[in-house]
């Protein structure tokens, strides 16, 4: 009895070890480019901030963290205010990839849904087309997208000419544009998985909710978004994610003025020479990311029970 | 009700055709004008081989596809162009098509919660429905948590409890082991007489359709050959593609010549002479095909044979043995003959096999 134990033990331990083997470099690289460098941030942002950037190193202060939530007041250090500045930017960040995140389920949705329904041949070409805006670099597809909206680009000279407006209508450099930026740019990351679950599903289910007097609707409702829940919650992650940290789409459409989060932290590193507070706002947006990824996991293990068919 | 209305057949098909037009301009005949009409509290089965046009009209009358031309109507009404939840009509479908996110209880509800039924009659008709299928212990199970057959059950009671006019079952059998079949077999029957609700049953099994049908229509190729109880299907066969898919037979080719009393006198190509019956469609002179089921003849001395043959392979089957017998003109007739325990069989290969048919054994067949 004992024997046959210590063998299965043996070949227990042999099998942990070859697979920490075989994960070795993965977990060397995450290490190296992401773990270590995270902690740097963490510890540059309860470091005291440089005369011109950088940190002093070893003199410890509170104050990064102090400044994403608070300001003192130009004039007198002792009067404390919320950083309305901050605050809001980081609310309009989350406010704008929320945003973002249904505008891309609400169009990528029936695009899923159509593809999922063509013949097997056509769906392939069709998955293919939706994947080529990967090719281009992001910052040259925005770019692009800036030719299409901005006062003379091709938007505003087919309303001109056609008598639909008689001025240019100003879409650069508003929200608007970031939003068509951003949809433009994600759409793809919420086709794919919302795709990848309709193609399972079987339509003779959602022949048999017709059958069982569901209307369109209510097979919509009852079925089918149940049925693509898990392809729901991916694609929303990996929108989400993304639009959080989004810096091109702001910065290029939005011209940098209505800020975001990256054009925020980018400017601590840059001319706010502020390292400390870059750092405590890199890890406010890691802990955000990181709470929508935990709502992620728990969601897909609740559906990946039901879906266990 | 009106008296009409009560007379009114459960689902009349009148010249139901439907095309499928292919990605390439070409086009695929799945019915041509088919016309049937199924009866009130039938089982009525659409037996055919796969391709033969049975599913496609069953879900013309689910309203999971629409008619090119013709029309369907129920109990009077016309429901050709109804979307399929606005028939009262319930679909059993192939691989029981449950829903996976839903357990047992709420899949056999769905149909009462989407009529808007008060929750607590969709409760107590579920209940009913789960004691009818005896799986009241698995109410709250998911789908994916009971066996095949218990699927077929839970699919079953889904469909029955909106208390549908008419039941469609899709080949719902086909997906089981041999075993199982043969209870559901017995148990649909039981559902069928319980309920009282007309069932429409697609099968390519024939024994199935046989054992379980009121009456059968048999389809090829987009059309419906022939409409009959079991027996008639099986005895009198209409034409060479009924008497082939169901049940074994043999043709013999002959030459026909007319006789007095309706009769006809047959000179088969294998020799000898039959007098048989004539039958609408098929001539009464000149080529003739002649249907003989195998467990219809027997085998005698060769002197008071009807026809002789040269026995070329005996295969036994447990319950009976099949010999195949090769006649003069060259065809192979089978023969079957029922096996009684310590009776041995009295021919051998090699030797003639005389040939004798029982009293109305054959008969002429369109070809």
């Amino acid at each position: 009895m004992t024997t046959a134990a210590q063998v299965l033990e043996r070949a227990r331990r042999r099998d942990i070890a070859k697979r920490w083997l075989l994960s070795a470099p993965a977990l060397f690289i995450l290490f190296v480019a992401a773990v270590g460098p995270l902690f740097v941030m963490l510890l540059y942002s309860f470091l005291v901030k440089g005369d011109h950037g950088d940190v002093k190193y070893w003199q410890f202060s509170g104050e990064g963290w102090f400044n994403v939530f608070f300001q003192t007041d130009i004039f007198d250090d002792t009067v404390v205010t919320i950083a309305d500045a901050h605050l809001s930017i980081l609310w309009r960040s989350v406010k704008l990839s929320l945003i973002t995140t249904f505008l891309t389920l609400i169009i990528g949705f029936p695009t899923a849904y159509y593809i999922s329904t063509q013949p097997p041949k056509r769906r392939d070409l069709l998955v293919f087309l939706v994947t080529i805006p990967f090719w281009t670099n992001i910052l040259i597809r925005t770019f692009a997208i800036q030719q299409v909206i901005n006062n003379e680009g091709v938007v505003n000279t087919l309303l001109k000419a056609s008598g639909l407006a008689t001025s240019s209508i100003q879409i650069m450099f508003t929200d608007t544009a970031i939003f068509i930026g951003m949809l433009y740019v994600y759409l793809p990351l919420m086709v794919l998985p919302l795709y990848a679950s309709m193609e399972k599903i079987d339509f003779r289910l959602v022949e048999a909710g017709y059958d069982l007097y569901a209307t369109r609707y209510q097979v919509l409702r009852r079925v089918i978004i149940p049925l693509v829940k898990p392809g729901i919650v991916a694609g929303s992650i990996l929108v989400f994610i993304p639009s959080l940290g989004a810096y091109v789409a702001p910065n290029v459409l939005g011209g940098g003025k209505n800020l975001m989060l990256a054009t925020l932290i980018d400017l601590q590193f840059g001319k706010g020479s502020n390292w400390p507070l870059g750092a405590a706002l890199s890890i406010t947006l890691l802990v955000i990311v990181t709470i929508a990824l935990l709502f992620y996991v728990r969601n897909a293990s609740k559906s990946g029970v039901s879906g266990a068919h | 009700m009106s008296a009409e209305k009560a007379a009114a057949a459960a689902i009349d098909v009148r010249g139901i055709s439907k095309v499928f037009q292919g990605a390439a301009g070409d086009s695929f005949k799945a019915l041509d004008q088919v016309s049937v009409a199924i009866r009130r509290n039938e089982f009525f089965t659409l037996l055919g081989p796969s391709g033969c046009g049975k599913t496609t009209l069953l879900r013309l009358i689910a309203g999971f596809d629409f008619p090119t031309g013709g029309e369907i109507s129920l109990y009077g009404e016309d429901i050709a162009n109804l979307p399929p939840f606005k028939r009262p009509v319930n679909t059993v479908f192939q691989n029981y098509a449950l829903f996976p996110h839903m357990t047992v209880g709420q899949n056999i509800g769905f149909g009462l919660e989407m009529l808007g039924k008060p929750r607590a009659e969709i409760a107590t008709r579920v209940g009913e429905m789960l004691q009818l299928v005896q799986m009241v212990e698995l109410k709250d199970r998911k789908t994916s948590q009971i066996s095949g057959g218990q699927q077929q059950r839970v699919a079953l009671a889904r469909a029955l409890a909106p208390r549908p006019k008419v039941l469609l079952l899709d080949e719902p059998l086909s997906a089981l082991d041999y075993k199982l079949r043969k209870d559901m077999q017995i148990e649909l029957k039981r559902l069928q007489h319980e309920t009282g609700i007309t069932f429409i049953f697609v099968t390519h099994d024939q024994e199935e359709a046989l054992t379980m049908s009121d009456r059968i229509a048999v389809m090829n190729k987009g059309r419906i050959l022939q409409v009959g109880g079991p027996r008639e299907i099986y005895e009198r066969p209409a034409e060479r593609f009924v008497a082939n898919f169901i049940g074994e037979s043999n043709f013999l080719k002959g030459v026909a010549q007319p006789a007095p009393k309706a009769m006809v006198r047959v000179d088969l190509a294998a020799g000898g002479r039959l007098s048989l019956p004539q039958v609408e469609g098929v001539p009464v002179s000149g080529e003739v095909t002649v249907v003989i089921r195998p467990e219809n003849a027997g085998l005698v001395k060769v002197k008071g044979a009807d026809f002789t043959g040269v026995v070329e392979n005996i295969v036994y089957f447990g319950t009976d043995t099949h010999l195949h017998v090769r006649l003069k003109d060259g065809g192979l007739f089978t023969l079957r003959k029922q096996n009684i325990s310590g009776v041995p069989l009295g021919i051998a290969l090699g030797e003639v096999a005389g040939i004798a048919l029982a009293e109305g054994a054959a008969c002429l067949i369109k070809d």
